[in-house]
């Protein structure tokens, strides 16, 4: 039924030129069938009269001029869906790898969907209460957002983001909840600890995994967040779930759209990114969430590794630009011990404003995470201060606030990986580490609001606090 | 005529064509078998390079492409006003009642409802000579718009008829005799994006377009008719400043452009304005707003085509003798959008590779703002400010969108990564942004607000820049090398910071700050410095002049509602009490 092409031109990285192709379409998807009998996908880059430029998801490897038949298929890329999907593991190629049984689609659909009209969106406001009091307290997340993790080698994201799925939930509701997690070029190890934890928990069993690791084809990187968002969308919008979705790591997938941009031979935008990686991630992380009238919501956290911990780096640039806010890593929280190391100053939720607040979180919520934001940034500027002068040099108030900043690391940010902290909890740690300034430092916040909450520090402070 | 053009390659957002002679450049055409929405961008021999502004997956060779030999218009009439759009003009809200949740390809709809009745009220009789640009008549749009109805530009000649009436926009309202015969005039115009519309002249601008922002307004202002560009990185506040702009600016119309941004910011502000209140006039701010949205994950050709779209629309109403301001968020996804077309082309890329062409386009865009008399012969006046934001990769303004930017505006408000970690917002760098309309709001404040308006705010800066220059030294050589005049100094400059220039866009009666309120505070900022500084020549303690109970109060001072000056009065009079104290506390 369809046409078979063995004219093969150029193979260049992942692409194949081919020639003398007729009725092929932009986007369509095509099958190559190897000598061996292996079958391999790809999509249409480029097509000019009857020359076809394909990207081969699995890569080129193995593939010759000769012997190679090729077949459009007449349509773009498609996950076939069903409610069954939940508790499943796929590759990075959409096939099932847990050694169930494959999934009988009720519908297949186009992975790269299409935008929501502005009209049909409903603003986020719904507060989702991580348990996490550096995340909401001071960067609340709600139902809907995409709000990443900025995070480098070596530093515990995956941790942070298996206890944002095991905690999440909203105060108000209990509704139906599921994780999708896709991992893209990530070690054996890491996408481990996440299948571990999710079994541990029993998250498993509402959860939809997309597995693609380090030594599997790169070019397959492209489609998989497409497809856990397709999926996503599916369950949020047709079965009326609350969908998380976690893409790790965004770098790796950066990396392949990289590697295509080059095959094509592409003037290259800054540090050899191709110049419509802003245009591609928004397709991405645009799919995040609520539609009017719908039941669910799709809340992304998207993590990426900063190359040399920069954030000025065209990914985690880009990638800023475009979500929500970021929640930040910190090498030297993390040296200090301190568990989640989340850089608060950085950081930031764009959507928190209407996500907390009285019949929300607390009347009191705004006010407090604004003192504690300036009064943490004063105590580190003295901190600076103290590295280059000596402690002499301070004046006694100075010295309130180093210490302030000291505490607000130890008690407020420092939490146990297995401590699930009400968001009431979270505001009065925010509280009890503000008593330890004067009250008359506290200029953030409303007058009432001291009244009501203010008390002096006079415990003694935490151990090693010197 | 129907021209048969055929595809002959696609490549993302570009496909080109054969045989579509007759075709001339920027004209629109529709693409394939799903009719999509192009505009011819280039034309090498005979091939038409298309720049197509609905997705094109599913598109191949030899499908058929059919030009409409007119170039791409946006519809001008009642109706505008409250709409919100897409980069090329299609009502968002009637497609998603039509289509659903999702934009889909191939979607033809006309921009302006041509079923919705009008009333209209005549200015003009049969038997008037009348030109182009002239005002005939007007339609309520909406509470707070009245809709005027103007002579086509190209039109002259005698009215023959002209009624008052309910109709569409598309019913005869008026007839011309011209020299060419009977011309009929309807509601409707339309207008190609990319060429100005006429003025008959421009004006120097000479009224400051009053934003609330204190640290705006106070220090870095923009007049009605001027051109502002707001650069800074992620998350430095470049959106919170236009949509606090869109609320708050004291013009007649807001044009507020998402041009490659977030979808839920455009959502924020479709949720907000029907509720908000314009300051002035107490009616919902939607009731004066149009909003084009082109967001990320929309095809890029039609971003390039948005800011057209949204200025073309701004000059329409300025042309009616309204203040208009145009919001542009951000011009740096316009400028990629353009980049990514050229790419396509396979031009001759210049830096970064962006086309050669970015400044001259950046230039010509900005140029369409301005302080003007109508075109018409009754000499309105009408006024155009335009605001862009500008997103530098990491942040860093030696790129070309920012530096092409730079030449042609003349207030520059440079966000602050810094600041904005800090929560100091605006995130305003107050050392490096300028205006060079100061001078011109200057005389106008003077005037209008407070005869010492410059020279407080002169001070003030003077007190900010100082401030730099101590901090430094801190650095260098810590604070005990300070004098106590010094000290006050930095004390006081912390009470401009944040007492002053932080503003919180989120709080009911922080949000806005009338050049009033604004002079007030600064008043008591400045007395409290006058009368410390005057304390410490009679040797009183700095750490009791910086403690008064007083000082809690100036902290709140911003909270101080817009009908209640007399608490300035009041808060002045307590802090030179407390002062005061302090002296007779030390003398006796
Ligand atoms: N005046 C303000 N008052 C209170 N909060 C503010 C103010 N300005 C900015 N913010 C805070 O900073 C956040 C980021 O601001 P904004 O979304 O305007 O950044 P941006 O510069 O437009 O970023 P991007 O380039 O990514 O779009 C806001 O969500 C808000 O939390
Ligand atoms: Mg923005």
């Amino acid at each position: 039924m369809f046409k078979e092409y063995l004219n093969i031109q150029d193979i260049i990285g992942p692409l194949i030129l081919l020639q003398d192709v007729e009725g092929v379409a932009y986007g369509e998807l095509a099958e190559i069938k190897l000598a061996s009998g292996e079958v391999r996908r790809g999509r249409v880059l480029e097509i000019a009269d009857h020359r076809a430029l394909v990207q081969v998801f699995e890569g080129t490897r193995g593939i010759s001029k000769e012997d190679v038949k090729i077949k459009f298929l007449g349509k773009g890329m498609e996950i076939g869906v069903s409610s069954d999907i939940i508790g499943r593991i796929f590759n990075g190629a959409g096939e099932v790898i847990d050694g169930g049984p494959p999934i009988i689609p009720s519908k297949y659909l186009n992975i790269n969907g299409s935008p929501i009209n502005p009209c049909a969106r409903d603003y986020p406001k719904e507060f989702i209460q991580t348990g996490i009091s550096s995340i909401d307290g001071m960067n609340a997340l709600v139902r809907g957002q995409k709000l990443p993790i900025f995070s480098g080698a070596g530093l515990p994201h995956a941790k942070i983001a298996a206890q944002i799925a095991r905690q999440s939930k909203v105060i108000q509701f209990q509704e139906k909840f599921a994780v999708i997690f896709a991992a893209m070029g990530v070690t054996f190890e890491e996408a481990d600890y996440f299948i571990t934890d999710f079994k541990r928990t029993g998250a498993i069993e509402r959860a939809v995994l997309f597995i693609n690791l380090a030594d599997d084809p790169t070019i397959e990187r492209i489609a998989i967040p497409r497809m856990a968002l397709t999926v996503a969308e599916y369950l949020a919008y047709e079965q009326d779930m609350h969908i998380l979705v976690i893409l790790t790591d965004m770098t790796n997938y950066c990396e392949a759209l990289r590697e295509i941009s080059a095959a094509r031979k592409e003037v290259p935008g800054r540090r050899g990114y191709p110049g419509y990686l802003y245009t591609d991630l928004a397709t991405i992380y645009e799919r995040a969430g609520r539609i009017k009238g719908k039941n669910g919501s799709i809340t992304q956290i998207p993590i990426l590794t900063m190359p040399e911990d920069d954030k000025t780096h065209p990914i985690p640039d880009l990638t800023g630009y475009i979500t929500e806010g970021q929640l930040i890593l910190s090498r030297s929280l993390h040296s200090k011990g301190i568990y989640p190391p989340i850089d608060v100053l950085p950081s930031l939720s764009r959507l928190k404003d209407k996500g907390i607040g009285k019949e929300k979180t607390r009347e009191d919520h705004a006010d407090v995470l604004n003192q504690l934001y300036a009064a943490y940034a004063r105590g580190n500027y003295v901190k600076e201060l103290v590295v280059v002068l000596g402690e002499s040099a301070l004046t006694p108030l100075d010295m309130q606030y180093m210490k302030f900043s000291e505490l607000f690391e130890k008690v407020f940010v420092s939490q146990d990986e297995e401590e699930n902290r009400a968001i009431e909890e979270t505001i009065n740690i925010g509280w009890k580490i503000l008593g330890y300034l004067p009250k008359t430092e506290l200029k953030r916040i409303k007058q009432e609001y001291i009244e009501r909450y203010y008390k002096p520090w006079n415990n003694s402070l935490p151990e090693n606090t010197d | 005529m129907s021209a048969n053009g055929t595809i002959i390659k696609v490549s993302g957002p570009l496909v080109v064509s054969k045989g579509l002679s007759g075709t001339c450049i920027y004209d629109m055409v529709r693409v394939g078998h799903y009719k999509l929405f192009g505009e011819v961008v280039e034309i090498r021999g005979d091939e038409y390079f298309i720049q197509v502004y609905e997705e094109t997956e599913g598109l191949g060779p030899g499908e058929p492409v059919v030009s409409t030999y007119n170039a791409f218009c946006v519809e001008l009439g009642p109706g505008l006003i409250g709409s919100i759009f897409d980069g090329v003009q299609r009502p968002l809200d009637a497609i998603n009642r039509l289509h659903g949740d999702y934009i889909v390809r191939g979607i033809e709809h006309p921009p302006l409802d041509r079923t919705r009745k009008w009333h209209f009220y005549p200015l003009k009789n049969i038997g008037d000579e009348v030109f182009g640009g002239d005002v005939i008549g007007y339609v309520k749009e909406s509470r707070l718009v009245k809709h005027k109805i103007m002579i086509p530009t190209d039109t002259k000649g005698r009215l023959s008829m002209i009624k008052e009436k309910d109709g569409t926009i598309e019913d005869v309202i008026a007839q011309v005799d011209t020299a060419n015969g009977t011309k009929e005039l309807t509601m409707l115009q339309k207008w190609p994006v990319r060429s100005f519309r006429r003025v008959k002249q421009k004006l120097k601008s000479t009224a400051p377009l009053v934003t609330g922002q204190r640290i705006i307004d106070t220090f870095f202002p923009i007049t009605k008719g001027g051109v502002a560009c707001i650069p800074g990185p992620f998350g430095s506040g470049k959106t919170v400043i236009q949509h606090q702009l869109s609320r708050w600016v004291d013009a007649d119309i807001i044009v507020y452009v998402g041009c490659g941004e977030r979808g839920n910011e455009m959502t924020e502000v479709l949720v907000d304005f029907p509720v908000l209140k314009d300051p002035k006039t107490g009616e919902p701010l939607m009731e004066r707003t149009v909003l084009i949205a082109n967001t990320s994950n929309m095809p890029v050709a039609a971003r390039e085509a948005s800011v057209y779209t949204g200025i073309t629309i701004a000059e329409y109403y300025r042309d009616m003798g309204y203040n208009v301001a145009l919001m542009a968020d951000s011009t740096s996804r316009w400028g990629e959008a353009m980049r990514e077309m050229s790419s396509r082309l396979e031009e001759m890329p210049g830096e970064e590779g962006f086309p050669t062409y970015l400044g001259s386009r950046l230039a010509s865009f900005y140029e369409r703002s301005g302080n003007v008399i109508c075109f018409g012969s009754d000499d309105r006046q009408g006024s155009l400010s335009v605001i862009g934001a500008v997103s530098p990769p990491g942040g860093d303004l030696s790129e070309p969108v920012t530096q092409n930017t730079l030449r042609v505006v003349k207030a520059f408000w440079s966000l602050d990564d810094r600041l904005a970690s800090q929560r100091q917002f605006p995130a305003i760098n107050w050392l490096t942004s300028y205006s060079l309309y100061q001078d011109v709001v200057d005389e106008y404040t003077n005037i209008y607000i407070h005869k010492n308006w410059k020279m407080y705010r002169m001070k003030t800066m003077e007190i900010l820049h100082k401030e730099a220059e101590l901090e430094e030294l801190v650095r260098l050589v810590g604070i005990d090398s300070l004098s106590t005049k010094d000290r006050l100094l930095m004390e006081v400059a912390r009470m401009i910071r944040e007492d002053y220039l932080y503003q919180n866009a989120y709080d009911l009666r922080d949000t806005y700050t009338s050049l009033k309120k604004q002079f007030l505070m600064l008043s008591v900022i400045l007395k409290y410095y006058d009368k410390a500084n005057e304390l410490l020549q009679f040797n009183i303690e700095l750490s009791k002049i910086i403690s008064i109970p007083s000082m809690s109060n100036i902290a709140q001072m911003r909270f101080i509602p817009e009908d209640n000056f007399d608490e300035f009065d009041r808060l002045e009079a307590k802090m030179l009490q407390e002062l005061e104290a302090l002296s007779k506390n030390k003398t006796s």
